[in-house]
């Protein structure tokens, strides 16, 4: 957990103070709507469709107990008594007054926290593997080099009004587990030929309605340059991006109508002029940030057998060690995923006293930390392998025990016509339709890793591109339709998935899934390959077949 | 329109702005596009009164290299606020350029933008109609702390003061 110093404090609180005085300046008629707009957006503040949004930022998505409380405050006193993770490792309120919202800040500010540029066509939080720090595939630990982002980022005079949002994300382990590839700058901490490290950059990833996977700008650039290397990618990106058109205006259509040669070319020529300059890390900064971080020190513990663990006669214990572990690079560690959809609510959302109870669980198995994950959990990252039983014991009673990680039920899901103005159709109410359709959970082990993303709208912010099954929500004559995408992946390998035919009404979506899975569980080869590995090999045909019978998907269903 | 230059409210100036195919006057400050004072900036200079460039968003600020001598000003515009390319050109006039005259943002200019627009180099503010002095004035002090290195500092955070380890 990085400790902010009396700079970032400063920093934050004068934030907090500007906006108290913008919302005392809107309220009083001061300042338009069309110009308090950007002003309250770059505080994360969106206007849905029912009340105010907050986006609260969690920094690369590490959460210590005394935020997890803060957080809970805030929606016990100035919400409806829940709060919602996203997809970016971030946390939104739902009903939040204008009025209230300085002294919201105020509360986050007290346990080192922000809605900084959590929306807006400005630089975003900052993301990272929900694994950093633990993973055995790790070179290095990408935080210090997040947090120096986000330092560099917060405020940047030059950068507040790019032609469109702008996201990056730091990985620093082999597997990819950031989505990097899906991110305007993907940063991956790699080793070249002669044993350095530095990064990798890619550019011009992302999702929304036109999809990419992000193209390679430098194979290394050392440690110390990574920051004037970014100066220099957005530089290129501000003067040159579109901004004619808000669905062209991404760094990804910049790069896919330049080519990435001639945009990697500008971008160097930028970066020649920059690179010296007093922007150049220092290896003492970076030293420096790291030691800001309070690592979690490990006692040395016996390795439990967690294999029998899965064995034991309650199955529903077995489950949660079978699916929601991931493994600890410590012995005798374990990193705990804690489910946020049980059924009968929406994915992402939490209670207050839940939060509280997170917070206490954190202090008492976790060493004080949680990590927000992209799929909208939450990672307990430091759990004694010995203290599961008890620690599963307590999830259980606040109803956070739910043992379907990265189970079909583990869907991703936006808010939705439910919540937002940009949505066409509902999401919640079909991902609670899919979470109580497919409640065994001995069927969902048996279809083993599988991910479901669902966005309302084609802004796809429910991922539905790099779903294994991803359902996109539309609207057809007035009614709600779902079209259906297979094969998407957001990993190392990252594919887009690809639409499997016409639409289905909301009646007949679960049933559609439930046909995928039939369909993949009958013509599998072994148990052994994944419904990714499977689609791959056969492709779309056989589920366009089950889907919509023999003459290939021209029968529509959607009625 | 209110004029704020280095840090104060300054007095109102007269300038004529000049489109490329308008006939310089006689006397008076004059403003003209990026294109025309590339082009005649001999004739623009021999007249008596002060000549100044209206930099548009699209404009390439690089452009000026080796052409900033004579003029008076270089005024930024901003039509709508939320364009941002004129942060960068800013930059660059005093990064790269190592332009040291009179910066002025100029049309949407909002008080709520002055502090980014000081520190990517701006030293004159022409606020946009009917916005007041007196908040841009205190907009300028939002933050006494940054991080990033800039105009007003060429040095980022970790360079200006002893962070704590």
């Amino acid at each position: 957990m990085y400790q902010y110093d009396a700079h970032d404090q400063r920093i934050v609180d004068e934030r907090v103070a500007q906006f108290r005085d913008q919302v005392r300046r809107r309220l009083a008629g001061e300042i338009t709507e069309d110009e308090f707009k950007p002003l309250r957006l770059q505080n994360g503040l969106y206007m849905q469709l029912h009340a105010y949004m907050l986006r609260v930022a969690i920094p690369y998505g590490l959460l210590s107990s005394a935020q997890l409380r803060g957080l809970a405050t805030i929606a016990r006193d100035y919400d409806r008594g829940y709060a919602h993770f996203t997809t970016r490792q971030n946390i939104q309120y739902n009903w939040p007054e204008l009025e209230n919202v300085p002294k919201i800040l105020d509360v986050l500010a007290s346990v080192q926290m922000h809605a900084i540029q959590t929306s807006g066509n400005c630089i975003r939080n900052t993301t990272s593997d929900p694994l950093a720090g633990i993973a055995a595939d790790e070179l290095e630990d990408p935080r210090p080099y997040c947090e120096l982002i986000r330092q560099w980022s917060t405020f940047h005079p030059e950068f507040a009004f790019l032609p469109r949002k702008f996201k990056i994300a730091v990985t620093g382990a082999r597997t990819d587990r950031a989505a990097v590839r899906v991110h305007d700058i993907g940063v991956c901490i790699v080793e070249n030929d002669v044993g350095e490290r530095g990064f990798e950059i890619l550019v011009g990833g992302g999702l929304g309605r036109t999809p990419h996977i992000a193209k390679q700008v430098r194979a290394f650039l050392p440690y110390e340059d990574l920051l004037s290397y970014l100066e220099a990618i957005l530089r290129v990106y501000n003067r040159y991006g579109r901004r004619d058109n808000k669905y062209k205006a991404r760094i990804k259509i910049q790069v896919a109508e330049w080519g990435v040669e001639k945009f990697a070319a500008a971008v160097e020529a930028e970066w020649a002029q920059i690179r010296d300059s007093s922007t150049k890390l220092t290896r003492d900064e970076i030293d420096r940030i790291k030691g800001r971080f309070i690592t979690p020190t490990h006692e040395t513990l016996p390795a439990e057998d967690l294999d029998a663990l899965a064995l034991t006669t309650d199955r529903e214990f077995a489950r949660f060690v079978k699916n929601n572990l991931r493994a600890h690079r410590v012995a005798g560690y374990t990193a705990a995923v804690i489910s946020t959809k049980p059924q009968g609510r929406p994915p992402g959302d939490v209670s207050d006293t839940q939060l509280d109870a997170l917070a206490d669980l954190a202090d008492e198995f976790g060493m004080g930390e949680v990590v927000v994950m992209h799929d909208q959990n939450v990672m307990m990252p430091n759990v004694r392998q010995r203290d599961l039983r008890t620690f599963y014991d307590r999830l259980t009673a606040w109803d956070l025990g739910t043992a379907n990680a990265g189970r079909l039920t583990d869907q991703i899901c936006c808010p939705g016509l439910d919540f937002c103005n940009l949505a066409n159709a509902r999401s919640i109410p079909v991902a609670m339709r899919i979470a109580e359709h497919f409640d065994n959970l001995d069927y969902l082990d048996d279809l083993g890793d599988l991910s479901l993303k669902m966005s309302g709208c084609i802004n796809s912010c429910g991922h539905h591109h790099v779903g294994n099954i991803g359902i996109l929500g539309q609207e057809k004559s007035g009614s709600e339709a779902y079209q259906l995408m297979l094969g998407g992946s957001p990993g190392n390998d990252a594919s887009l998935g690809k639409i499997v035919g016409p639409a289905f009404s909301s009646d007949d979506i679960v049933g559609a899934v439930a046909t995928v899975l039939d369909t993949y569980a009958q013509q599998r080869e072994s148990r052994e390959e994944t419904f990714l590995d499977f689609y791959r090999r056969v492709g779309l045909a056989p589920f366009k077949e089950s889907l919509y019978g023999t003459d290939q998907g021209r029968r529509s269903r959607s009625g | 329109m209110a004029l704020i230059k280095d840090d104060a409210a300054a007095p109102a100036e007269t300038w004529t702005t000049l489109a490329d195919e308008d006939v310089a006057p006689a006397e008076g400050d004059v403003l003209v596009p990026l294109a025309r004072w590339l082009a005649e900036r001999d004739a623009l200079t021999q007249r008596e009164a002060r000549v100044g460039v209206v930099l548009q968003p699209g404009d390439d600020a690089l452009t000026l290299a080796g052409a900033l001598e004579g003029l008076a000003l270089v005024a930024v515009a901003f039509p709508k606020f939320t364009d941002g390319r004129g942060y960068s050109s800013a930059r660059l006039l005093r990064d790269r350029l190592g332009y040291t005259g009179e910066l002025r943002a100029i049309g949407d200019v909002l008080p709520d933008q002055v502090f980014y627009m000081r520190r990517v180099g701006f030293d004159a503010f022409d606020l946009a109609e009917g916005k007041s002095v007196e908040t841009a004035l205190a907009q300028l002090k939002t933050f006494s702390v940054t991080y990033q290195a800039g105009a007003d500092d060429e040095r980022p955070l970790f360079r200006r003061v002893q962070r704590p380890a």
